[in-house]
């Protein structure tokens, strides 16, 4: 069954190679120099009004709607993989904030198993570090680490190079010409490191999450949020959001938050750093969409906002007894000896996840324009 | 029509006079030439080895006149990345030199920190991060970042899995937080001889650099046995420095034709 998105992307390549071959035809019937066939056409990207300015620098590269385009086929096919089953969008999936739903780590090629949960795709305009130990600092990069990995997509860019070039793969679920979707996004067919991240950039950059129930709350629609949620909200004010902080809800720091380490003690963001003093440390991730993005942590090893908050309220206690490395690092916030963690009766808890589920956001979790044009495969 | 008569205008400019220089990377072993995958060497550890790749990246060049002036060679053109089973890679050309007579060189083992986080554009060529980790790739995209020099190999000193070593050595100092620099300044003087750079003659400066120099050196004799790994891990991160110490040292020159 073909749905409706794929139906649309299939017509919208037809019509862009019609319109194609009618710019060439006229050029051959008429000898004074047409203009150039129209370049790619500018996308305006809008930031949501009480978001703050992003970080990303659009300058370097301007969007349009033909590298978001070719970024959004880039980043469901499977291509990228060296068994060209794996896409990015196999480990970030739209209906979970482009997050791999239910998987506490993901698989990658031939089933392999990461180390770490897949961290949501969204609001990346904003984000001054990416990945959970803050290994790289432009989005521009990031796919490369994915790329790269052995138990990701274990491919290399050189060779991915090579399968673009080739035009339509035989055995893809959808034929896909890429030299012409970079020629429409770049003006020539030249496929290089550069334009392959970029396209990728521009797609990831319209993942703009911004109308949440509480984004309407906070636009001023007092009735978006009921009683419960409003109890929640002032409570989660109170006490999670000095790190969890603003209309993005991260403050963009690494922070050891009291998981005792599992066998492979993953140290996180020290690993980067160099830093001792950034041991066991993890990025603070957005909890936009943090209802749909289970499981959780690092390592996702809590499947339920019960489980988180139960964590922050009793487990940290326990945590900074169990005599791990790793308690040294302990974020000061929930360090205090007499009151470890975030104590949180079960009713104020439930209150937190009435309103955590507040910043669920349907319309960008259903946009159709971010959506699988049919090349992906979703395991 | 307009912008194809403005682009023949450009290129009509007159070039800047001046030649070429080109400098010969010549990696060998103690006294004799590295040949990869086969001959077997032996560091001042006592440990046999076998190397099997050795890329490292040079970079930054300046370039000294007997009386003292120097020529910095442009930003957009000073990034060269040596290989050892490449030959053409070797062989390094520094284009529109001024004319005159040079007598050191100095360059940078490594990619600074400003190209190091430049936007992506700025990054082709040697520089595209693009590389196959598992071949020639020079950069680390788990941890943004240029690997310097490569080294890898086998020994009966190796890895217990599959008597292999590998060294990648980069950092270049932190993003937004200090990091180990192993970023190394190398000055050669060309002995007593003159580069003589004329519009019609490209002087060719032979330089060896030492793989057992990596190993051996002012600041550690590095074993294998002790560390058949080597990369970006925290707990390796002081150590690094001491190899980058190590192959600062590695370079010397041979003669100029």
């Amino acid at each position: 069954m073909m749905s409706a998105e794929k139906k649309y992307a299939v017509s919208g390549l037809l019509a862009l190679w019609l319109l194609t071959v009618v710019a060439v035809s006229c050029g051959k019937k008429n000898d004074d120099p047409e203009p150039e066939p129209g370049g790619p056409t500018p996308y305006n990207w809008v930031k949501p009004v009480h978001f703050p300015d992003p970080v990303y620098d659009f300058s370097k590269n301007p969007l349009t709607n033909e590298g978001i385009r070719l970024g959004m086929f880039l980043f469901y096919d499977g291509i990228m993989s060296r068994t060209n089953e794996i896409g990015c969008g196999t480990c970030h999936q739209q209906q979970a904030a482009f997050t791999h739903h239910g998987h506490e780590l993901s698989h990658g090629v031939d089933d392999l198993i990461g180390t770490r949960n897949s961290l949501a795709v969204q609001n990346m305009a904003w984000s001054p570090r990416f990945f959970w130990d803050g290994g790289v600092h432009d989005l521009d990069f990031s796919p490369l680490n994915a790329i790269e990995n052995p138990v990701e997509l274990d491919e290399s860019v050189p060779s991915i190079i090579e399968k673009l070039k080739a035009g339509p793969r035989p055995g893809a679920k959808m034929p896909v010409d890429y030299p012409q979707l970079f020629r429409e996004a770049f003006g020539t067919e030249e496929i290089t490191t550069g334009r392959t991240m970029r396209a990728l950039s521009q797609f990831m950059l319209t993942m703009v999450s911004a109308t949440s129930k509480y984004d309407f709350y906070l636009m001023g629609d007092q009735s978006a949020l009921n009683t419960q949620e409003k109890e929640g909200m002032l409570l989660f004010e109170k006490n999670c959001s000095s790190c969890h902080a603003g209309v993005l809800l991260t403050d963009h720091s690494f922070r050891n938050n009291g998981l005792v380490p599992m066998r492979i003690n993953d140290r996180g963001h020290s690993e980067i750093t160099g830093d001792k003093a950034d041991r066991y440390k993890f990025k603070v991730p957005s909890l936009r969409n943090v209802g749909v993005t289970l499981p959780y942590m690092h390592d996702g090893r809590y499947h339920s906002l019960e489980e988180v908050l139960s964590h922050y309220s009793d487990s940290v206690r326990l945590f900074m007894k169990s005599g791990s490395e790793a308690v040294e690092t302990l974020d000061p916030l929930l360090a205090n000896p007499e009151k470890p963690g975030i104590p949180l009766t079960k009713s104020e808890q439930q209150a937190i996840i009435a309103f955590l589920h507040t910043l669920t956001d349907e319309i960008f979790l259903k946009d159709p324009k971010l959506a699988d044009p049919g090349i992906g495969n979703a395991l | 029509m307009a912008a194809g008569l403005c682009w023949s205008c450009d290129t009509k400019d007159p070039a800047p006079p001046g030649g070429n220089l080109r400098i010969e990377f010549d990696n060998v072993v103690g006294d004799k030439n590295l040949v990869l995958n086969g001959v077997s060497y032996e560091n001042a550890t006592g440990e046999d080895f076998v190397v099997t790749k050795f890329n490292y990246f040079v970079s930054n060049f300046r370039l000294y006149k007997t009386d003292g002036s120097v020529f910095t060679v442009p930003q957009d053109s000073c990034y060269f990345l040596v290989k050892e089973d490449n030959r053409a890679s070797q062989f390094v050309t520094l284009k529109n030199i001024p004319t005159g007579d040079y007598d050191h060189v100095e360059f940078m083992v490594g990619v600074d920190s400003l190209r190091n986080t430049m936007p992506e554009a700025k990054r082709t060529g040697a520089l595209d991060p693009g590389g196959d980790m598992a071949g020639d790739g020079m950069y680390w995209a788990w941890n943004s970042g240029y690997i310097f020099v490569k080294l890898e190999g086998s020994s009966s000193f190796g890895n217990p899995t599959n008597d292999k070593f590998y060294y990648h050595i980069g950092l270049y100092g932190g993003y937004d937080k200090p990091t180990v620099n192993n970023t190394r300044i190398v000055k050669i003087k060309f002995g007593d001889d003159l580069a003589r750079v004329t519009e019609g003659h490209t002087p060719e400066v032979h330089l060896f650099a030492d793989v057992l120099k990596f190993f051996d050196g002012p600041a550690t004799n590095l074993s294998i046995a002790e560390y058949p790994g080597i990369m970006a891990a925290e707990v390796h991160r002081p150590y690094t420095q001491k190899i980058a110490d190590n192959y600062k040292q590695m370079f010397s020159y041979d003669h100029i034709h």
